[in-house]
């Protein structure tokens, strides 16, 4: 099983509810997320091109965050989900310093906190909360090893990208463009 | 135009607007580290080539001051966490991927070599000390005995300290400036250097003293080709890389690190030296002072230019 | 033949035969109710409908182990949200745990504006209401106190206001939003566009954006069917001035210069027209008009308009070329934050006439018939008549005005030689008219001609600065409300009930519209005993109860008629004087307005000053939002969006803090940091509408970014029926406030 999560770019209109509702659903404290959405705007008026995404931590395959973790506290979980156990984490940063995507934060509490790809919704067959809400239908979850899967599916139909490729971190989280 | 926003408004403190998980507390740390990895090196050396009395206080003095330093870098790496009540999972975990894992062991091994050697030391300074515990008393003239065997082992975890307090950020793949290899080098010659220094400020052997300022200028001038190197290499890979240098080529850390950390921390002290080595009169603290300036600058910079620096997407 | 003014009329008399056999139906169950309905505290899960902006998209609040609301999630039985709800909506908790919420009834001491209120009880604060309403009835008659409305609490309040006796009742949806739209529809179709729109957009195969900016206006149904459009390949053309989100996902973005549209329009009817690419069994069988539409579009060619729009005609050939080939599957969108130059209705007039030709009016992919449910009202004895209405404050103006204006009954509180009589009351629910109206020296100069100002409202916003009496309202998760009806694809009801028991000593609209109605003697027409029991009647008037819509959130009923779309083999009657689509309208004609658009030209930028263009983003709502904790968390103040030609020229950095000053002097009272963007011309600057509070009670807003509202202060006001155009005001930059000028 590897879970992954594709993003089109062409339909997502930056409305940031994927970032509204992860705060909600994963009681992330105000002025803090897990997921961010960045503008690209290319171009001088009026030959312009913009290009929306939806980022979090990638999950990568090969995690540098996981790799510099000095506890263990950062680890693989099913399907390939990178998550932080709290009550394992001391808290020193290195994985913060470590991830080219500053995809993670230190929780008020003390914790490293990031994405978990709603693994608690995950298990309850639910779609993680960003791709349950979006309103563009941009999103999509699932096994990349299920060639049947909808996250399968579109990376079959669509061209893609990852962020970073070159960090050799092999990111899990698609970019329909 | 090209314009690159995130409009979602993150402010992750302390990841936006731009990295700042680590302040003083790390640099600081990995000085401390350096120093004292330093100074132990250059005790246990003179040891095994069997030069104790030519160089009293590079073996005999300044180790008093490692398990000082060693105990305050660890403090400021507990105050730098932000999860302390877990700090105890580091040492129930070994990590060799983790260069954090790394290094609080590093420095597990390091800390009680330093306090024996610190402990050997006393007697320089309080003449009359006495132990007083028998077993204690047992312990010194044991470790006497073993010091060569001691000093191996210290020769090499000093090494791997000095060469941890680089590699710790070298190993971050993730900050481009701190993504290469001469980082490990660069901070263990400046650690060197550093020990070097304060051995030099403590000495008062004017023979001890000059040999030192040769080695230091050595070591200066290794820093400097490190430098160097580290730049060309900068300059001759990818964009993120040639972003990353230009912090210090025209962007927001240039003044500080080349007036603090190359002008005033090996420049200038390389400059006294050479006045001194010919017998010009300049006061030794000068220098020796100036070196360890540049060593914290050279840290913190490094630490704070690195969090700056990052991948382009 | 089916007529679709018969359809309405039908609707019409099913409804009151319902209304009449209710009060006995109700009898039978009464007793039954108690069981039946559930204490909402005990629930984990609560049905909603939404509040932050007037979709009313349906949802369940979910609640935390200890009570309290955890998130708000779409209702996926709901059409107008699908089980997503927007940004805003999902930040909706926020206006729940806003600590900055009005928070016990006040009223004020000391002179008004002056914001010094004292606490009172709700009976203190509801006596001085009635007394005050009761001294305007007595003085000037009932009339004279007029109610501002927007949001479901303008149910309770306006049925008060009609038993009080007073016909004037106004939101600015209307006058500030979406009146001249439905004004323009009403004169070709006989029908206006409501909202949710009928715009089916999701089996559409070319949508046609004219600043509708969809996307930043999240309104919800809208773009999750743009999305799906896109989906399903079909194209965008959008005509923006800016470079909206919408129009990056366009295939075509006409880069309109402002305020021309009217041409661009006129000359697509032009090429559509000459081109021969208009549906002509369906203009033929359906339409008045189609010769001299013709006739009048003959020198509106492409060439025309380019020098107008800056548009070139090969485009304007090529996108007419576009609709035409998805006919009848394309929306020329009519828009809905219309009023913009002035002209308003006649360019949503064009907007309309363009999607008649084309066949869109009643066809899939075009505009679709909706089908409302609309629940009987509990039996009340019948409203007095009104001795006066708006109306007569301007004799001889805006005579296709279909509702009130709220900008004129804002007017009409203004004494003038030529009326007896000005308003001498205004109750303000959920409306910030200082934000909203345009032109707020008028807004405030009527406030000080007031006799009793009582704002009902859930935050501290400028309006209440004004009151003298303050009602607190609880949120709208914290109350049961009107049950939501509305036009759909198929009739849908939605429930709202609170979630959890209000916070602080505050209460519901519907509340204090029967406690007040209890003091003015009018307690008849409130004559059920709880909301519980008003709904739970209402809804068992059609097949429900309460108790089945807690369980269910949403209930969807049939069609009362299959005509989805239009049935080609039919032929129907419109509502309109010729029982056509009138391409030409009489209504128009017989008020003395072109029956035809034409485009006039509007006023340019002078020298130095750039024209302030306004909209929506995503994660606000107006000023509603702006110290809403989850939403300022995405965006904490709007910015100045320039053009990097004119961010040079001035020498104006990104994300510096520059001051406005408008082509009347007046000056922006905070600084709005700049947004050196290639999205914006070099005439135009660009903010989100609802930043720039000035109430110190908003902690988190306060002072953030700076107010669209208070640089317009020219108003072009649509002939036709009173719509307040506010895109005529150009602005130039101040780099300290008011004393020194940047550049002269
Ligand atoms: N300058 C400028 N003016 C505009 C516009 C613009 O873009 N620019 N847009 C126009 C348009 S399209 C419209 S529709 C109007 C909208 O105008 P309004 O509806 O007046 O807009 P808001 O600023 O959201 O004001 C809503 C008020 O309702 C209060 N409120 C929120 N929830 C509740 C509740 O549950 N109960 C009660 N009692 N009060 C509540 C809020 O605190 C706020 O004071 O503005 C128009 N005016
Ligand atoms: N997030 C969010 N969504 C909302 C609302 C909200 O408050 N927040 N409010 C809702 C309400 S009540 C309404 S009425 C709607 C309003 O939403 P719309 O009807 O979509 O928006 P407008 O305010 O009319 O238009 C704004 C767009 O018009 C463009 N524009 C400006 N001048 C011109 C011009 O001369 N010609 C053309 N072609 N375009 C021009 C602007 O650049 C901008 O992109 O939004 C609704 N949706
Ligand atoms: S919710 Fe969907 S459309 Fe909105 S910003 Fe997130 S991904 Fe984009
Ligand atoms: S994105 Fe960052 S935090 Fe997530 S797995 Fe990759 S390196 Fe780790
Ligand atoms: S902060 Fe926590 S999760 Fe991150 S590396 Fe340190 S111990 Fe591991
Ligand atoms: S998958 Fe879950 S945790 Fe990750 S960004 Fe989406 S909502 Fe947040
Ligand atoms: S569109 Fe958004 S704010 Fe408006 S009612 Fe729906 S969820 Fe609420
Ligand atoms: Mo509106």
């Amino acid at each position: 099983m590897r879970y992954a999560m594709a993003v089109d770019t062409k339909k997502c209109v930056g409305c940031s509810d994927c970032v509204v509702a992860c705060q909600t659903e994963n009681h992330v404290p105000i002025g803090y997320c897990r997921d961010w959405v960045v503008e690209v705007t290319d171009g001088t008026y009026p030959q312009l091109e913009i290009e929306l995404r939806s980022e979090r931590c990638n999950h990568c395959n090969n995690s540098p965050c996981v790799r510099c973790c000095p506890t263990g506290a950062s680890h693989y979980s099913e399907g390939g989900i990178v998550l932080v156990t709290p009550n394992e984490c001391i808290g020193c940063g290195a994985c913060i310093a470590s991830c080219p995507y500053d995809a993670r934060y230190p929780h008020p509490d003390g914790y490293v906190d990031k994405c978990t790809f709603c693994i608690h919704r995950i298990k309850k067959g639910l779609k993680p909360a960003c791709v349950a809400v979006c309103p563009t239908r941009c999103m999509y979850f699932g096994d990349l090893d299920d060639p049947k899967s909808e996250v399968s599916e579109v990376l079959k139909r669509r061209k893609h990208k990852t962020l970073i490729p070159e960090a050799g971190t092999s990111p899990q989280l698609y970019f329909l463009i | 135009m090209k314009e690159e926003l995130i409009i979602s408004g993150r402010m992750n403190d302390p990841i936006d607007p731009v990295l700042h998980i680590w302040s003083w507390e790390i640099p600081l740390y990995l000085f401390f580290g350096g120093l004292a990895a330093g100074i132990l090196f250059f005790a246990a050396l003179y040891v095994i080539q069997g030069k104790e009395n030519q160089f009293p206080t590079a073996v005999r003095k300044a180790p008093i001051l490692t398990p000082v330093l060693l105990i305050a870098g660890l403090l400021a790496l507990f105050i730098d966490l932000h999860h302390k009540a877990y700090f105890w999972q580091l040492y129930t975990n070994i990590k060799l991927q983790s260069p954090m894992s790394w290094g609080a062991w590093t420095l597990m091994v390091v800390t009680p070599l330093s306090l024996i050697w610190a402990a050997l030391s006393l007697k320089e300074f309080i003449p009359n000390w006495d132990w007083k515990l028998p077993w204690l008393i047992a312990f010194e003239a044991w470790c006497r005995k073993q010091l060569l065997s001691i000093a191996w082992l210290t020769l090499l975890f000093a090494s791997i300290l000095g060469i941890y307090t680089g590699i710790l950020f070298s190993a971050f793949n993730a900050r481009p400036l701190w993504n290469t290899s001469i980082l490990g080098p660069l901070f263990l010659t400046s650690g060197l250097s550093t020990g070097a220094a304060t051995i030099m400020l403590m000495s008062k052997d004017p023979a001890e003293r000059k040999t030192f300022a040769r080695i230091d200028l050595l070591l200066i001038a290794i820093e400097l080709f490190l430098i160097v190197h580290m730049f060309m290499g900068f300059m001759a890979s990818t964009q993120v890389q040639i972003d990353a240098a230009r912090l210090f080529l025209g962007g927001e850390y240039t003044a500080p690190f080349w007036v603090f950390v190359v002008g005033m921390g090996l420049v200038v002290p390389a400059f006294l030296e050479v006045l001194e080595l010919r017998k010009k009169h300049i006061p030794v603290v000068v220098p020796a002072l100036l070196v360890l300036f540049g060593g914290i600058m050279m840290r913190f910079i490094i630490a704070y230019a690195g969090q700056a620096s990052r991948w382009l997407y | 033949m089916t007529s679709r003014r018969d359809f309405i009329k039908i609707a019409g008399v099913s409804l009151g035969g319902m209304t009449a056999g209710g009060k006995a139906a109700y009898q039978a169950m009464a007793n039954t109710l108690e069981k039946n309905s559930l204490d909402p505290t005990l629930l984990n899960r609560t049905p909603t409908y939404c509040e932050v902006c007037f979709w009313k998209c349906a949802g369940w609040v979910y609640k935390k182990p200890d009570g309290d609301i955890w998130k708000i999630t779409g209702n996926p039985d709901d059409y107008n949200c699908n089980g997503r709800f927007c940004p805003r909506g999902t930040g909706g908790v926020g206006m729940y745990y806003d600590e900055d919420r009005l928070q016990t009834p006040l009223i004020r001491e000391g002179k008004r504006g002056s914001q010094y209120y004292r606490k009172a009880t709700w009976d203190e604060a509801l006596d001085k209401v009635a007394e005050g309403m009761k001294k305007i009835a007595q003085e000037h008659g009932p009339e004279c106190v007029a109610l501002f409305n927007h949001g479901s609490g303008g149910t309770y309040f306006g049925h008060l206001m009609k038993a009080f006796g007073s016909p004037n009742i106004a939101a600015p949806s209307y006058a500030q939003c979406r009146g001249p739209r439905e004004v323009a529809f009403l004169a070709t179709f006989g029908e206006g566009v409501e909202s949710p729109e009928r715009t089916d957009i999701r089996d559409t195969r070319c949508l046609v954006l004219i600043g509708s900016h969809l996307g930043e206006n999240m309104h919800n149904g809208q773009v999750q069917e743009m999305s799906d459009a896109i989906d399903k390949g079909a194209t965008i053309i959008t005509v923006d001035p800016r470079f909206s989100t919408a129009a990056g996902k366009s295939k075509f973005w006409l880069p309109i210069k402002p305020a021309t549209d009217l041409a661009l329009l006129l000359s697509w009817i032009h090429v559509i027209i000459n081109e021969g690419w208009y549906d002509k069994d369906y203009v033929d069988k359906n339409t008045f008009g189609f010769d001299l539409l013709r006739e009048h579009v003959q020198n509106m060619t492409p060439e025309w308009a380019y020098g107008i729009t800056t548009i070139a005609p090969h485009i304007i050939r090529e996108t007419a070329r576009e609709m035409a080939n998805a006919s009848p599957a394309v929306i020329i969108h009519p828009g809905r934050h219309v009023t913009w130059y002035g002209d308003d209705s006649q360019r949503l007039r064009a907007v309309a006439i363009l999607n008649a030709i084309l066949g869109s009016w009643g066809r899939r992919g075009g505009y679709y018939n909706p089908d409302t449910l609309k629940l009987p009202e509990y039996p009340h004895p019948p409203f007095p008549t009104p001795q006066r209405t708006w109306r007569e404050a301007f004799p001889g103006k805006y005579p296709l005005a279909g509702l009130a204006l709220a900008s004129g009954l804002c007017d009409a509180t203004i004494p003038a030689l030529t009326r007896n009589c000005s308003i001498k009351g205004w109750i303000v629910d959920g409306t910030n008219l200082i934000e909203t109206l345009p032109n707020q020296k008028n807004t405030i100069e009527a406030i000080q001609n007031l006799d009793l100002l009582v704002v009902v409202d859930t935050m501290p916003m400028e309006i209440t600065g004004w009151a003298d009496v303050i009602l607190p309202e609880c949120t709208y998760l914290e109350r049961y409300d009107t049950v939501r009806t509305g036009p759909h694809r198929q009739p849908q009801l939605a429930l709202r009930m609170p979630a959890v028991a209000p916070r602080y000593d505050t209460k519901p609209a519907s509340w204090m519209a029967k406690e007040l109605a209890k003091r003015l003697g009018l307690e008849a027409y409130f004559a059920w005993e709880s909301i519980e029991e008003l709904i739970d009647w209402q809804l068992k008037q059609v097949g429900s109860s309460l108790a089945e819509m807690q369980r269910i959130g949403v209930k969807t009923f049939p069609r009362k008629y299959d005509d989805l779309y239009f049935n080609p083999a039919e032929s129907y009657e419109f509502n309109t004087s010729t029982g056509k689509i009138e391409l030409y309208s009489n209504e128009f004609a017989n008020a003395g307005f072109d029956p035809i658009p034409n485009y006039t030209p509007h006023e340019e930028p002078p020298p130095g000053f750039y024209r302030l263009n306004y909209g929506r983003g995503p994660a606000h709502t107006f000023s509603r939002t702006s110290n809403n904790p989850n939403l300022t968390d995405i965006m904490d103040e709007n910015v100045l969006w320039i053009n990097p030609k004119v961010a040079q020229e001035w020498g104006i950095k990104p994300g510096q803090e520059i001051w406005l000053k408008n082509q009347d002097g007046v000056v922006s009272q905070f600084p709005i940091k700049a947004r050196v963007t290639e999205r914006i011309r070099w005439d135009s600057v660009y903010m989100v509408h609802g930043f720039g509070h000035d109430d110190k009670r908003l902690t988190r807003c306060y002072g953030k970014g700076a107010s669209d509202t208070r640089m317009i202060t020219k108003v072009h006001i649509d002939p036709v029926m009173g719509g307040t155009g506010m895109r005529g005001n150009f602005v130039t930059f101040l780099f300290e406030p008011e004393t020194m000028e940047a550049k002269s």
